[in-house]
């Protein structure tokens, strides 16, 4: 693909970048942000149409360094470093996909969506609605969130909820590196608009991901992003996490384990569409179920998972459906954001009040 | 402590517009825009006169319709004819529009069935069209936001290859059609600067028609507001927006210089709004009717055809015949509105994804469990039944 029109070309004295390495094999060992690169690396050589847009996500490699590289095999007109206005990158970018591209923009962090916010909810959000079908917006919105990194202000956020609340909106979270991998390539192959929320407190922590597995449909299937998963089985209560706290549940049931209590973790991986079946399919086997996430507690995702259980499965609970997460605050600054944090203790906490009442 | 803003200078004047048409009719020349408008024969003139016509009739039918209950709302485009039909006319077939919620003119030029536009007036739809139909997308009530849209959809023109290959089949503009209230969004800004860094092949075009509802262009901005665009590195030009001549020749080298490869340009048409905001507004309330009065003697349809009879080339059986065509669309367009029908509400379910979406489809089925929970046995609605 080549731009065409008049431009200033880049002024520029560095030296070519090297050659890419060969795209990776087999099953290997990555941290969740190399996972990212190469599930977007992998979309970006499979579709001339899909292209990245963000700030300082080519020759930087984006300030997390997600989209290092590409900036170098794709080019600057499939890796676009954009002005410094969300609101822009994302207008521009249904635009995009109006003329047929496949734009992933990059908010550089979660506090920083919401110059976009307008755009993302009267736009993005309608523009399949409004036509009545005849308009198509696969454009990704990937946005580092979550806390827990000793940041400054706006940069530790979980907002979530307030795009799960907007009808026309796909809202999904990996938890490990392989899920990351697929599910960044679903969102980009899907039809939908996806926000898509990477929680940047886990992306150095490294998991399996098979490279060469085939890629699940984004819907309709199992495998797909519309669906939740049992990632540990247990039988005395559900803990039901997303992105940054699906680790910590898999911690805290560890450690009930050794106390003789069988955590069942449900890993939600969507926020919409809420995968409700299988978490009251859990529900109903544990009789108990606490909801964690690092969003306030009011208004969050929680709410609405404890609402449904209890709609659900209200006659198969033995205790009232409990939330752990954020509270009414701003987010604090970060010499005191653990103790913001829905940590291992406080979730534990939740485990053994649910289990006592 | 109070401030003084200007009420008739700054953004208001209309000192520099481009104008190739006097207020009277007059034909008069401009040394870098007559070669624009070189190609307007008297053929092609009848043609934005019979386009302006009809936008009125259509304008008229429409606000009508909304006295009479039939629309909810209705925006006017009265007043601002030419600035529509003029640009309108500049277009290439392959080129795409991104209108805000007034540009009724350009509708009509690009040939869209008028009527779909009052289907969101009448509260059937949200859109009404097939954007693809006509490189006509749909009306965007969120002022400005549509104009980062059009600066996108003009950077994939780019990455088409469909900027400067010299083939005029085949080269593609983009234009945006917003107001002066609208420059004041931070949209607009952003596309602006967008449509700069990437030399988008887009003409920004502002009909500065001096009301944003009620407050005057003066609240928006203290200088003209084509003078904002060359800060960000786009040259701008003021016109005439009630001149379609001076309106068609701006508009036709901007899009050329997008088309060949230029980049954007920003286009003031200096015009006036000559009905209210929609229909619920009221005018009197924030406007004089000297004003008013002033700008209809600037009337851009009277001015034409003060023009082609003058040179006599609006003969009368042309004109007996603009009248019979008014008037059956007129009739077309009350009829059209009135058939409408009412949509399913289950219908509202639709569309909401392109694909699947669990919670949507529940929230269907309950629905239509819901609505089948009215109906007794024999297919009536029960009595005590919801509505």
């Amino acid at each position: 693909m080549t731009v065409t029109g008049e431009r200033t070309a880049p002024t520029t004295d560095l030296p070519p970048a090297p050659a890419p390495a060969p795209f990776p094999t087999g099953t290997q060992r990555l941290p969740m942000a190399k996972a990212l690169n190469l599930g977007l690396r992998r979309a970006l050589a499979n579709d001339p149409r899909v292209l990245l847009m963000g700030e300082d996500i080519g020759r930087l490699g984006g300030v997390f360094r997600v989209t290092d590289g590409l900036f170098a095999e794709f080019g600057e007109d499939r890796v676009v470093d954009t002005p410094l206005a969300e609101s822009g990158i994302v207008g521009t970018a249904i635009g995009l996909a109006l003329r047929g591209y496949r734009p992933v923009c990059e908010i550089q962090f979660d506090g920083f969506v919401f110059p976009a916010f307008d755009q993302i909810t009267t736009q993005l959000a309608k523009m399949h609605y409004r036509s009545r079908g005849r308009l198509r917006l696969p454009v990704v919105i990937r946005i580092p969130y979550g806390g827990g990194i000793g940041a400054i202000e706006h940069h530790s956020e979980s907002p979530e909820a307030l795009f799960a609340h907007t009808p026309g909106l796909r809202v999904v979270s990996p938890a490990t590196a392989a899920d990351a991998f697929t599910m960044i390539q679903q969102a980009v192959a899907s039809p939908d608009p996806v926000i898509f929320f990477e929680p940047k407190g886990r992306y150095w922590e490294k998991g399996d991901v098979d490279l060469d597995a085939p890629l699940p449909a984004p819907h309709g299937g199992p495998a797909d992003l519309d669906h939740a998963r049992v990632v540990r089985p247990g039988t005395d209560v559900t803990v039901v996490a997303y992105g940054p706290t699906v680790a910590t549940a898999l911690k805290a049931a560890a450690a009930a384990a050794a106390d003789g209590t069988s955590i069942e973790v449900v890993d939600l991986r969507t926020i919409s569409p809420l995968d409700t079946a299988t978490i009251a399919a859990s529900v109903r086997r544990t009789g108990r179920c606490v909801v964690v996430h690092e969003a306030p507690v009011l208004y969050g995702s929680g709410a609405e998972v404890a609402a449904r259980i209890t709609e659900e499965c209200f006659y198969h609970l033995q205790a009232p459906v409990l939330r752990v997460g954020g509270f009414h605050t701003p987010y604090p600054v970060s010499k005191i954001e653990h103790d913001y944090l829905p940590g291992l203790d406080r979730l534990l906490d939740a485990v053994d009040r649910t289990l006592a009442f | 402590m109070s401030t003084t803003v200007p009420a008739a200078e700054g953004p208001l004047t209309d000192e520099g517009l481009v104008q190739l048409l006097t207020p009277t009719g007059e034909r008069v020349h401009h040394p870098e825009y007559d070669a624009w408008a070189a190609d307007l024969d008297a053929d092609r003139l009848r043609a934005m006169y019979r386009d302006m016509v009809l936008t009125r009739r259509f304008d008229t039918e429409a606000t009508s319709l909304q006295r009479q209950g039939e629309l909810g709302l209705w925006a006017q485009s009265l007043g601002q004819e030419a600035a529509q039909v003029g640009s309108g006319h500049a277009l290439a077939p392959q080129d795409h529009v991104f209108p805000s919620y007034r540009e009724h003119g350009v509708a009509h030029v690009r040939g869209l069935e008028m009527t779909d536009l009052l289907r969101l007036f009448r509260g059937v739809d949200h859109g009404g069209w097939d954007p693809a139909a006509h490189g006509f997308h749909l009306f965007t009530l969120v002022i400005g936001s549509h104009t980062l849209h059009a600066t996108g959809y003009a950077m994939g023109v780019q990455r088409d290859g469909l900027v400067g290959t010299g083939d005029p089949t085949r080269d593609t503009a983009v234009v945006t059609y917003f107001g002066d209230g609208a420059t004041a969004q931070g949209d607009v800004s952003e596309a602006l600067v967008f449509a700069s860094v990437n030399q988008a092949p887009v003409v920004l075009f502002c009909q500065n028609n001096q009301f944003a509802i009620s407050e005057p262009t003066t609240r928006q901005a203290r200088v003209p507001i084509a003078d904002r665009a060359p800060g960000f590195g786009i040259p701008s030009v003021r016109v005439d927006g009630n001149d379609v001549l001076a309106s068609y020749a701006v508009t036709r080298q901007a899009l050329e210089r997008a088309r060949s490869g230029g980049g954007p340009t920003f286009v003031e048409a200096f015009t006036y709004r000559m009905g209210a905001h929609t229909t619920s507004d009221d005018p009197t309330r924030y406007r004089t009717s000297e004003q008013e009065e002033r700008w209809r003697r600037r009337d851009p349809i009277e001015r034409l055809r003060v023009h082609l009879e003058r040179t006599g080339e609006l003969p009368e059986v042309f004109q007996a015949q603009l009248a019979a065509e008014s008037d059956a669309f007129g009739e077309h367009i009350r009829t059209t509105v009135r058939a409408m029908g009412h949509p399913a509400s289950p219908s509202m379910f639709e569309h909401v994804y392109a694909t699947p979406h669990a919670v949507v489809d529940a929230e269907r089925a309950w629905f239509t469990q819901y609505e089948q929970s009215f109906v007794d046995h024999d297919g009536r609605e029960t009595a005590g039944g919801h509505r």
